[in-house]
């Protein structure tokens, strides 16, 4: 399994998950997880994708959930679960 | 969920909100295999590198892409050219530059170091041939920087390297000088420009990587309002671990890429005239208002042991400078600092006897004379040869007077036109020959 992390950090507003996951799906991206939380006042949904599946590079993916985001108005940023291995774990 | 939702926002704070990002992949390739009788031959032979900068850049932008990590340049160390040019005319340093710089811009490599030389005790015909075309090539060329390394704690220093490497950067424009440093000690695997060469003893070809991470430091500092030294020690070295993973993650992904060794991350943390990425900045944060003030040495020697050693936990692949790496001009409150008078160069060696690593992106006046510019260069050397420390000199030397700035945009920033004291040292600095080796020396058998 090859897994993505997504975070979005925005407004909360509702269409915000289903936009995201529509776009996860038509790649073939599997979410494992979910979880939101709120940092300064300002919403962050965190997910975790499997994209051993994925039809696309994890680069495009994450250009297309851009751009997704910018139509709902939030910030979209995708890394490679590895990123969180390596930071976060000794 | 394998991560919580306040380990993955962390993370994303520091890439997105405090500037974290690598500074550098640099590729250290040897290129002694191009050495050949003329120049013709030379260039022919260095022309079958441009396959792999076409692979280095392909790796770099893959994991790049892959792991959703900015990385800012991507640099090429090459063999220093004092090997070339021993066996060549001192007119062909130039042409092997241009041609240097020419693959550079090619295949898209922001920079390429190693029109350089070691001359710490005196001069090879190669080195001498590198020090007098030194501001031909560099103001020829756009990409291409070079290192004299004029000092070592086991050969001693070259007052007369220091000197032919004054004359050549105040024939130079900010452009070039800014491209070009003098040295003691230099390591054989850094991944900083213009100290970046491909040393002895290095395999065929190494990755090596820089990372930029002061805001992450300055902001987990500011965040967790330490009350003891110990605790802030703590803050900083553990931030600095988290900041050297991603160095270690991304050299070793590229290195595999491409089938190479991944040899080097440097600590040093690589400020950026960008808001937030300023390591005065993290000083002002540890509680000195002013970077400078009485206290910064031991504000940064306490930076730097946490940043050691939280770095030492995080990769067992430690190179390059690893110390305090302020460059004034390219470190926004430092710049600001050294405008307000804060920051001198008193100051800068100061630091540079703690752990900073010389005095970095300084302009001088050229009305203030060459002399005291071969002084202010052998102060820095001098304590690179007692305390056996890397340090170096990167000098601008500019028309305008103390007191004012030139604006070299990008990464370079503000440059600080710094006073130097007004003495005459022309007695001292017109001494024929070189220092020798000091006591160290004898410590290393």
């Amino acid at each position: 399994m090859e897994n993505a992390v997504i975070v979005v950090v925005g407004a909360d507003k509702p269409g915000i998950v289903a936009g995201i996951a529509s776009k996860l799906a038509e790649n073939n991206a599997n979410i494992i997880d979910i979880s939101q939380t709120v940092v300064r006042g300002i919403f962050a949904m965190v997910m975790v994708v499997d994209i051993s599946e994925c039809k696309v590079s994890l680069a495009e993916l994450r250009r297309q959930l851009q751009e997704k985001g910018k139509e709902l108005g939030v910030e979209v940023q995708a890394y490679h679960e590895e990123v969180f291995r390596y930071m976060e774990r000794v | 969920m394998r991560y919580t939702a306040e380990e993955i926002v962390e993370v994303h704070r520091m890439l997105s909100e405090e500037q974290l990002d690598i500074r550098s992949v640099t590729l250290s390739v040897n290129t002694l295999f191009a050495i050949a009788g003329n120049l013709e031959a030379t260039l022919k032979r260095l022309e079958s590198l441009g396959g792999t900068l076409e692979r280095f850049v392909k790796a770099v932008d893959e994991v790049s892409g892959k792991y959703g990590i900015r990385i800012v340049t991507k640099r090429v160390a090459v063999s220093p050219i004092q090997f070339f040019l021993e066996s060549l005319s001192e007119e062909d340093g130039p042409e092997i530059a241009e041609f240097l710089d020419g693959l550079a811009q090619e295949y898209k490599i922001d920079y390429i170091s190693g029109y350089s030389a070691f001359a710490d005790r005196g001069f090879t015909n190669g080195a001498l041939r590198v020090i007098k075309t030194f501001a031909e090539a560099l103001n020829s060329t756009r990409r291409l920087t070079g290192m004299i390394n004029a000092a070592s704690t086991v050969a001693g220093m070259n007052f007369e390297a220091i000197k032919l490497y004054v004359d050549e950067v105040f024939r130079m424009p900010p452009t070039s000088s800014s491209r070009a440093t003098i040295m003691a000690n230099v390591p054989p695997d850094s991944p900083f420009v213009p100290s970046a060469h491909h040393g002895l003893g290095m395999p065929e070809a190494t990755i090596n990587v820089a990372v930029s991470g002061p805001g992450v430091i300055e902001s987990a500092i500011r965040r967790s309002r330490p009350k003891t030294l110990q605790e802030l020690h703590d803050v900083i070295k553990r931030a600095a671990f988290k900041v050297t993973r991603l160095g270690e993650l991304i050299g070793r992904k590229v290195a595999e890429r491409m089938g190479i060794d991944f040899t080097t991350v440097d600590l040093s943390l690589a400020p950026s005239p960008a808001v937030g990425d300023s390591v005065a900045g993290i000083i002002e944060a540890m509680g000195i208002s002013r970077m400078g003030g009485h206290g910064s040495l031991a504000a940064l020697a306490v930076l730097m042991d946490a940043v050691k050693k939280g770095g030492a936990m995080a990769t067992s692949a430690v190179g390059g400078l690893s110390g305090a790496f302020i460059p004034v001009s390219e470190d926004s409150v430092m710049a600001e600092r050294a405008l307000e008078g804060y920051v001198d160069f008193y100051t800068l060696i100061a630091l540079s006897a703690v752990c900073n690593t010389g005095v970095d992106m300084v302009a001088v006046s050229k009305s203030q004379g060459k002399e005291k510019v071969v002084g202010l260069i052998a102060d820095v050397l001098a304590l690179g040869i007692t305390l056996n420390k890397t340090l170096g000199v990167r000098v601008i030397p500019v028309d305008s007077p103390p007191g004012s700035y030139v604006d070299l945009g990008g990464l370079l920033g503000r440059v600080i036109v710094m006073k130097l004291k007004d003495v005459d040292v022309s007695g001292f600095v017109s001494l024929a020959g070189y220092v020798p080796s000091t006591l160290k020396r004898l410590e290393l058998g």
